[in-house]
């Protein structure tokens, strides 16, 4: 639905890697496009009506940001470069200054690079050790499987709401709850969640949430960081510098600003943030709940014709979101996916960023669809055609 | 070179490869080579005989391009001098960004002069040609 709105689709191109990055609808490119070309100033130095353009548009993005994810209050949206970033800031920022040797974090083989190296980092600094939530016979984590890991040792649960690989989502509301009764801190890296499923932060009681604006049809480049106000007051600035601080006349004399301008040192990624807040509305605008269905129906489609075929190895029949990965009977999964953009159909493979899930899975590598709202079921029917043919993939392979 | 013979020599050299298996024998070099830019991650393991190549074996995970290339190697290099073996590697580079080479030495390795065309092949073409540039530099070291 809505493809109109993609200007890329225009080109004969099936896109099917949408895990990796989605498409920019065209009132997105204009936001962005009417920023750079009519009111380029820089923000919070509104002493001239065009950089108090720029506060009002970079601000009201804040209050979508907010409204989207039913944050408490504004002071808890921080912008980022992507949720990459924020999850650094949350380990780095945070995490760091709070945890001691032996304190342990929580956290599952599925989970992308950037909510396990952060933590692997700390590990080495500070001796604290990171422990796996083990994973069911689908891959899913299980509440038996979370009270099971926790220990009187753990401080920490840093999960995906959705994975990149396998697509499943966690219960997380459950998950947080049980955590805050064991004064356990739940982290949450949102990047594959944010842009499918509608996100209460207060209803899922998080203590902090990370997604990315390039995943969900805003601009490359921003994300948030979303925490509870109570600890993001803790959360000590990675970047320090202009507009972040009151004042400072010595080493001992440095007054940082309030939340959340006191974690956006430097000229932020304007456009970018203007852009995601353009993106908020035009997702508000088709509906969260009417996204997921339609993914869970398409899906649902891919599946019954993959399943039939033999010599195609599905990893996740089951699975909470439009994600589907698979491997072709024998063929290198970069084979498959070269084999399809001969037939301008985009899809990945490899490990999706998520290294240390081969030792759950047991393959290295898959080919991996990811769907979102604009793709089709004659997307998917070509996409079928294509794979049905194994001797085809064999000679085209190459 | 025909595109039908050029698709066999890939073909049989990904399918029955030469060589493909781990040596643990400390007469052998061992160097990883991987792309940055894909998945393809090999093994390779090199015997030196003075300034002779007498073995290359491999293991590993990659597509057929870079399995197939890296059993052309073998089946090329196993034998020739280093200097031999670094003419070779030379040739096959140059071949790689599409620029004048001599097919001569190349022999069974013109089956990928067509690669440089497919920007994200050529890597993997290349791939086991880098790993044992890698080799010979740590011979020579």
């Amino acid at each position: 639905m809505n493809r109109e709105d993609f200007p890329l689709l225009k080109q004969d191109i099936i896109y099917l890697d949408n895990s990796a990055t989605s498409l920019k609808p065209q009132c997105v490119i204009d936001k962005m496009n009417d920023y750079y070309t009519n009111y380029s100033a820089n923000a919070h130095r509104g002493d001239y009506d065009l950089s108090f353009r720029v506060d009002k548009e970079y601000e009201e993005a804040r209050e979508l940001v907010r409204d989207f994810i039913n944050a408490k209050e504004l002071e808890e949206i921080v912008f980022t470069s992507g949720a990459t970033e924020s999850l650094n800031m949350i380990v780095n920022g945070f995490f760091a200054n709070l945890l001691e040797a032996g304190d342990e974090v929580l956290i599952t083989t599925s989970e992308h690079a950037s909510n396990v190296l952060p933590w692997f980092r700390l590990v080495k600094k500070l001796g604290i050790v990171v422990n796996y939530i083990p994973l069911d016979d689908n891959y899913y984590v299980t509440m038996d499987n979370v009270k099971k890991a926790v220990t009187n040792k753990t401080k920490v649960i840093s999960l995906a709401g959705i994975t990149n690989v396998i697509g499943d989502a966690r219960p997380i509301r459950e998950i947080a709850s049980y955590a805050h009764s064991n004064n356990i801190f739940m982290v949450v890296d949102g990047a594959q969640m944010v842009p499918h499923v509608k996100v209460d932060v207060q209803d899922l009681d998080i203590d902090f949430l990370a997604f990315s604006g390039h995943k969900m049809c805003g601009p490359t480049g921003v994300g948030v960081l979303y925490g509870k106000k109570e600890l993001l007051e803790h959360l000590e600035p990675i970047n320090l510098g202009g507009g972040m601080n009151e004042s400072f006349d010595s080493p001992d004399e440095v007054y940082l600003k309030p939340l959340p301008i006191r974690l956006e040192a430097g000229t932020q990624n304007i456009a970018g943030v203007i852009g995601l807040g353009e993106a908020i509305k035009y997702l508000n605008k088709i509906g969260m709940d009417k996204i997921i269905d339609y993914e869970h129906n398409l899906r649902k489609y891919l599946i019954d014709k993959l399943i039939m075929l033999k010599h195609i190895d599905i990893i996740n029949v089951e699975s909470d979101s439009g994600i589907v990965a698979f491997n072709v009977n024998k063929i290198f999964s970069q084979d498959v996916a070269y084999y399809l953009n001969k037939y301008n159909i985009c899809v990945r493979a490899g490990n999706h960023c998520a290294k240390i899930l081969k030792s759950s899975v047991g393959v290295t590598n898959t080919v991996r669809v990811s769907l979102y709202f604009y793709n089709t079921m004659e997307e998917i029917d070509n996409l079928v055609e294509l794979l049905s043919d194994y001797d085809k993939i064999l000679k085209e392979m190459i | 070179m025909d595109a039908e013979l050029k698709r066999e020599i890939i073909m049989e050299n990904y399918t029955h490869p030469t060589n493909r298996r781990r040596v643990e024998d400390k007469d052998y070099i061992k160097v990883n080579t991987r792309n940055a830019s894909c998945i393809d991650n090999i093994d390779i393991y090199i015997k030196f005989n003075n300034n002779k190549i007498e073995d290359i074996t491999f293991e590993g995970e990659a597509c057929a391009i870079s399995i197939s290339a890296t059993s052309v190697m073998i089946n090329n290099l196993i034998g020739k001098t280093i200097d031999e073996a670094r003419e070779y590697i030379n040739n096959f580079y140059l071949m790689s960004e599409g620029k004048t080479y001599d097919e001569e030495i190349l022999g069974e390795a013109n089956c990928y002069s067509d690669i440089y065309k497919q920007g994200n092949r050529k890597t993997c073409a290349t791939l086991p040609f880098r790993g044992l540039e890698k080799a010979i530099l740590e011979r020579l070291k």
